[in-house]
């Protein structure tokens, strides 16, 4: 079973829900990615996911444009990135790790080589912006062959036709977009999310999380009502912009912290 | 070539091309694909397109012989597209009046546009100011103040031009903007694209709208020089001036077809604008898959050009499958002989070219030299250069 099915497994027996932390490799400085991720799980995260710094992140706000920028100009890369994972991988076992991009990167580097080489460097999941439902099969099929989960995007846009077809090459869990729109600050509507989260799960079989916007405990805990995970981002690179240099990881673990204890919140009322 | 029938329904043309998009763009591709489909089906969609480039644009724009400059040059007859006689002063607006009949007919309220010379930025303020939308051009900061005085045209056509300062704050920036305003206001907003590159259908679409340009040459080559050219030289970026000329010639096969890219400093120097002919990589940015100018960790590289309308690290997919197949060939131009070329056709024709279409320009003087006087060169004149004399003054070290 791979990480990220036992994983949900796990928590669904547990009645918990998935709390998803996504960071920038590489920001805001390589050396610290590693410490990060292992600091993410001790407050409390069940998934990582690990943006690939990219020139033109066309999907992103302004603040993981920015968080791209500058892992870029400290030269870090898809290659620096599965590095970053092997090395996490020495000591945790267990965390599922999501790579999360675009696609050219990935063309770069060749798709078959790239599937296996974050398979070797023990990644679990991929989710790449740009290989939209209809260029993704081929790749989808590489990612199968090792043992990867193929990560894919739905939005409030998405008609429900798609989310049938969406299925032959999903696996894992499936991303659901909260917003139109990039990646960071909004408002949301939880009445809407809530009830697409409801059909698309019974269509897809899949466990389903949901991103974009989210920026607190409370609004975690109003989405993992409905969620079987939340995913956040921004939030967390916002946090890591406004530390001075060495309190990152104390900052990180009290926001992740404080997100746990907000879906924890949820189980518990139940 | 027998004429072709691509792109397939999923925007390929062979390998090239596609719907590379964040599942959050996909329905309103999907929109913009049917309503454009619907549209070219329709007679007096196609009738009102037509009307607007003749009463509006000034077409057809005529193909002049430029006799004093092929006569000193002492080779092959060059002969100029006239683009530079639109409305708007290049081929842009023809693209533009098309998508925004598109955009009235799907009954958006607001367009939005990116822009690297500014042309493209220009066109769009004025359809928009033409068929009363809202109007945003988003321009790479760096762009903004190589471009001052398209920037205050668009702002008095009644656009709002947004500064880009991601990236290499420059055309490729401006349209990575330009989609996240897109994905966020997709309800209400339209996005026109300047160039055939971009996601499916964009591509597609653009190239039939500017494919005016070369029908007109087909008619207008028969009618006044009895037969059609032994060459067509037209300068690409993304391509849409290129493909629009290129593409009614596709089945004459005794007509060669040059795209000429921007070698900026020099291929050999890597500050160019050339993916097609420095042989770059095909990867994927924009939405589909094509040559492009990128680092061996797939990250876009820096291009440069002196014409800002050129300074892009792709090109349209159609051009990738030109190259392969074989059908058309492509050459890049320096900076320095396409300011060479401006200043030649300033001088001996009275014409003053864009940068852009100066590349073209010089490619045209290069060859015309190795042919006899009873050939016929056929250069598209994508548009003019009033904008550039802010560049071409700098490059002479003339201060205004």
């Amino acid at each position: 079973m791979s990480r990220i099915k036992s994983t949900f497994t796990r928590l669904q027996t547990g009645q918990r829900k998935a709390l998803i932390p996504f960071i920038t490799a590489g920001f805001p400085r390589p050396e610290l990615t590693v410490p990060l991720m292992r600091a993410l799980v001790a407050a409390g995260a069940d998934i990582l996911e690990l943006g690939v710094p990219f020139s033109d992140p066309m999907a992103d706000g302004p603040t993981i444009q920015r968080s791209s920028e500058a892992a870029l100009a400290q030269g870090m890369s898809l290659k620096k990135t599965l590095e970053i994972t092997q090395e996490f991988r020495k000591t945790d076992a267990v965390t599922p790790v999501v790579l999360m991009g675009y696609a050219n990167p990935i063309e770069a580097m060749g798709q078959e080589t790239f599937a296996r080489a974050a398979a070797e460097a023990g990644v679990d999941g991929v989710l790449t912006v740009d290989y939209a439902l209809e260029e993704a099969a081929e790749f989808t099929a590489m990612l199968d062959n090792v043992g990867l989960d193929a990560i894919f995007l739905l939005a409030p846009t998405s008609k429900p036709e798609r989310w049938a077809e969406l299925q032959k090459l999903a696996r894992g869990y499936v991303y659901y977009v909260s917003v139109k729109g990039v990646t960071g600050k909004r408002e949301l509507d939880l009445a809407e999310i809530a009830a697409r989260v409801r059909a698309i799960r019974a269509v897809l079989k899949l466990p389903v999380g949901v991103g974009f916007g989210i920026r607190d405990a409370k609004t975690a805990a109003a989405i993992a009502e409905h969620a079987d995970a939340v995913i956040v981002g921004s939030r967390f690179i916002e946090e890591l912009e406004r530390s001075p240099s060495g309190e990152e990881l104390a900052r990180i673990s009290a926001l992740a912290g404080e997100l746990r204890r907000g879906l924890d919140g949820v189980t518990k009322n139940r | 070539m027998q004429p072709y029938d691509l792109p397939d329904e999923r925007g390929h043309f062979g390998i090239y091309g596609g719907i590379f998009v964040a599942e959050t763009l996909i329905s309103a591709l999907e929109e913009l694909k049917d309503a454009y489909l619907a549209a070219w089906r329709d007679p007096a969609f196609v009738a009102e397109f037509e009307h607007e480039l003749k009463h509006y644009v000034g077409r057809p724009s005529p193909i002049y012989h430029a006799r004093r400059l092929s006569e000193k040059l002492g080779g092959a007859k060059i002969l100029l597209k006239r683009e530079d006689l639109n409305h708007t002063g290049s081929h842009k607006v023809n693209n533009c009046i098309g998508q925004a009949l598109l955009a009235k007919r799907m009954g958006k309220p607001r367009v939005i546009a990116e822009t690297g010379a500014g042309q493209h930025g220009v066109a769009a303020a004025t359809v928009a100011a033409r068929y009363g939308f809202e109007c945003v051009v988003y321009m790479g900061s760096e762009d903004i103040k190589r471009q001052a005085a398209n920037v205050y045209r668009m702002k008095l056509l009644g656009a709002t031009v947004v500064p880009v300062e991601s990236g290499s704050k420059t055309l490729k920036d401006a349209m990575n903007e330009a989609m996240r305003d897109w994905v966020t206001n997709v309800s209400d907003t339209f996005y026109i694209i300047g160039t055939v590159a971009g996601p499916h259908p964009y591509p597609m679409l653009v190239r039939d709208f500017q494919t005016i340009i070369g029908k007109e040459c087909v008619m207008q080559m028969t009618e006044t020089f009895g037969r059609q050219p032994d060459a067509i030289i037209a300068c690409v970026g993304g391509g849409s001036n290129a493909l629009g000329i290129f593409h009614p010639y596709i089945p004459f096969e005794d007509t060669l077809l040059i795209g000429v890219e921007a070698a900026g400093e020099g291929i050999e120097t890597g500050r160019h604008a050339a993916p097609l002919t420095a042989n770059a990589k095909a990867g994927v940015l924009h939405g589909n898959r094509t040559y492009l100018l990128q680092d061996e960790n797939g990250q876009i590289i820096e291009t440069h050009s002196i014409s800002a309308g050129l300074d892009y690290p792709g090109v349209g997919p159609e051009h990738a499958w030109l190259k392969d197949s074989g059908r058309a060939e492509y050459v890049a131009v320096t900076d320095s002989e396409a300011l060479a070329a401006f200043h030649a056709f300033c001088r001996y024709e009275g014409i003053i070219p864009a940068l852009e279409s100066s590349h073209a320009l010089a490619h045209a003087m290069k060859i015309a030299l190795t042919m006899g006087r009873d050939k016929l060169l056929l250069v598209c004149l994508s548009g003019r250069g009033d904008k550039d004399m802010h560049t071409v003054a700098e490059q002479s070290g003339i201060k205004f």
